[in-house]
């Protein structure tokens, strides 16, 4: 185990660790204003990168990303008015329930817009050969683009909800439901706004991670798997213990290479999955007496 | 007997005869493959059925059941014992029957296990880890405990996928047939088409009589009561988490029978009955059949199975699967046959009363 090697799982695992990370943000921020955990958000991040493969083949690349997270987030909202937002008093396990049915029909629906086809993203600077040195370890440009994203998502969001004034609201309302509407806010449309949000960031993670890591209609569940652990992982409800808890999961997921056969890799996040919801469902960040008033 | 009680289940065996001998004269036998597979899909779909309406446990893995029953058996029987034949305990085992030495398709002999002993190991399996598995995840709730199982499936799934043992993403085929008892045996052959069609559905109608006993009986009382209030029953001296965890394996079995069967009928198994996508079918029918209501849940397993495996959806298949159970969590998250206004209260014969809000499970 050298240092090369090391730092080569390093940064592998950084890189989709931070994919996971930003699908858990995702996560967070529907729980946060409503409670519910959205299983579709894996499918958000699979559509993005779809419909930018799609753009791209007309427009020059930044507009064809910035399309795809518009019209994704329009899908994100859409989703919201016509399964969510009707429901009055809906039980946890009713929305669970539904959340997997509408991930189900995205990817049908994906499937039979597009075909079964793998696709990719052009390489954001340079292709698929170029790379980059990096203290002995090699990684693609990519990488680096990637691991931005994400300092540039995680910084907005933080910059976002402390300063705007629908920033606060969104706040306010997952602290509060009651008395931020007593307040004048309207609580629906935060709701609205929140799915906007998470499908936003979603697509955006979406693309850029598509070089790398090929999409394909089916792409997105096991993403909305992974980012479910590691937003359980760092403490539901909290986004910058998510994307530690993500980093982490990422480089044990990178670093079990040496050990099992890569057809083995999602078992381990799936089984650390099975491992904090049996031993400490309230993440490795979040506090235990939180947690037991929970109910989980 | 009481005839009154188990009338639903005496109208069950004789449509399903009633069918059989419809499809054979009017010479349309080849419906029969397909039912006697949708005979199989709902064993599992009584047990998911009792697990989420009376254990009020939704789980997305049951497939992942299905799966190690099916795959632990076919590996079994597939796996070659010659060289275990011809050791010292050879012939002990041989004349103990625990190996059979069957011709290939070539005509040579060849030493396989008996089937017998790989269904007892696959029932084994499953229970083991049905017990490992659920006293942890039976203590979660909501989507945590979704999530769990969907888990759970999902690591079957990668495993039976990854693993060369269970041949990857070939699965494993050449299956042999399963020797019920003298002549009745389940395989594909077409000439024991009928004989196959009536033991699957005998499963069928031993699992509704298991079942509908388990129901009426003190062990039911206990669910239904940790059904409608899982707190209150605890009150009343009920062990919910023992009763929870029991009911658990039991579903667990009962997939894991089907599975066995259908494997055996198939003459093989693929990684994709232990997908999410199949978890997610069983869970669609449960819901559209109504929770707690075990001839809803048959009735719709049998129309559901049977169109999806004719290829009515055509490529749409998970689409309509994944769209039902939208529509039905929507618009009716108690199941459609338990509305009273349906007017089918025969089909509400588990459940006194029809619609009720506030339950613990959906």
């Amino acid at each position: 185990m050298t240092f090369d090697i090391l730092l080569q799982y390093f940064l592998s695992g950084i890189t989709s660790g931070s994919i996971y990370a930003i699908v858990a943000i995702g996560f967070n921020i529907i729980y946060n204003t409503t409670g519910i955990i959205n299983f579709a958000q894996g499918e958000f991040v699979m559509l993005g990168a779809m419909i930018a493969i799609s753009l791209s083949g007309y427009m020059p690349l930044p507009a064809a990303i910035a399309g795809a997270v518009l019209l994704t987030s329009v899908v994100g909202a859409l989703v919201e008015l016509l399964f969510i937002r009707w429901l009055k008093n809906p039980t946890v396990l009713r929305m669970v329930i539904i959340t997997i049915g509408v991930s189900i029909l995205l990817k049908e629906a994906a499937l039979h817009i597009w075909d079964e086809k793998v696709r990719s993203l052009r390489y954001f600077s340079g292709n698929e050969c170029s790379s980059i040195s990096l203290f002995g370890a090699h990684v693609s440009p990519q990488v680096l683009w990637v691991l931005l994203t994400c300092a540039v998502v995680v910084v907005f969001l933080s910059l976002f909800f402390k300063h705007t004034l629908i920033g606060r609201s969104m706040r306010a309302c997952s602290a509060n439901r009651t008395a931020s509407v007593l307040c004048g806010i309207n609580a629906k449309n935060m709701v609205t706004f929140s799915f906007m949000l998470s499908a936003a960031i979603g697509a955006l993670a979406g693309c850029v991670i598509s070089p790398l890591t090929q999409t394909h209609y089916e792409c997105g569940t096991p993403l909305a798997i992974k980012g479910f652990t590691v937003a359980i992982l760092g403490g539901l409800g909290n986004s910058s213990a998510a994307v530690l808890a993500g980093l982490l999961l990422g480089i044990i997921e990178a670093a079990s290479i040496s050990i099992l056969p890569v057809a083995f890799k999602d078992v381990i996040a799936i089984s650390v999955l099975l491992a904090i919801l049996f031993f400490r469902p309230s993440g490795l960040f979040g506090s235990k007496e939180e947690g037991r008033l929970k109910e989980f | 007997m009481n005839v009154k009680r188990y009338l639903p289940l005496f109208i069950l065996v004789s449509l399903a005869v009633a069918v059989q001998l419809l499809v054979t004269l009017t010479g349309q036998a080849f419906y029969l493959t397909q039912l006697t597979m949708s005979a199989y899909y709902t064993i599992v779909i009584i047990g998911l059925c009792m697990l989420m309406g009376y254990a009020g446990q939704i789980s997305l893995g049951h497939a992942g059941f299905f799966a190690i029953g099916g795959y632990v058996s076919a590996a079994l029987t597939t796996a070659d014992m010659t060289g275990m034949a011809s050791g010292g305990w050879g012939r002990i085992l041989q004349k103990t029957g625990c190996i059979i030495t069957v011709n290939d398709i070539y005509g040579a002999n060849i030493c396989r296990l008996n089937p017998w002993l790989a269904f007892a190991a696959a029932v084994a399996a499953t229970v083991i880890i049905a017990y490992c598995i659920g006293g942890p995840v039976l203590r979660l709730k909501g989507h945590y405990l979704a999530m769990a199982t969907l888990g759970f499936g999902s690591i079957i799934y990668k495993i039976v996928l990854g693993a060369k043992i269970f041949g990857g993403a070939d699965g494993i085929s050449g299956v042999p047939s399963f020797t019920l008892a003298g002549r009745l045996s389940v395989n594909g052959n077409i000439d024991a088409r009928i004989s196959n069609y009536y033991i699957a559905w005998a499963g069928v109608a031993l699992a509704t009589f298991l079942m509908h006993n388990l129901v009426n009986s003190r062990a039911g009382r206990a669910l239904r009561a940790i059904h409608g209030n899982e707190e209150a029953a605890g009150a009343m001296g009920i062990n919910t988490a023992r009763y929870k965890l029991n009911l658990f394996v039991l579903s667990a079995v009962f997939a894991s029978i089907a599975g066995i069967f259908l494997t055996h009928y198939n003459g093989g198994i693929g990684p994709s009955e232990a997908s999410v996508m199949k978890s997610v079918r069983y869970v669609a029918i449960v819901a559209v059949g109504g929770m707690a209501n075990l001839w809803g849940a048959i009735l719709a397993g049998i129309i559901l199975n049977f169109l999806s495996l004719r290829g009515y959806f055509g490529s749409f298949d998970e689409a309509v699967f994944g769209s039902i159970l939208v529509i039905m969590m929507l618009f009716a998250p108690q199941g459609l046959l338990v509305k009273p206004g349906w007017g089918i209260r025969l089909f509400a014969w588990t459940r006194k009363t029809g619609g009720g809000s506030g339950h613990g499970a959906a």
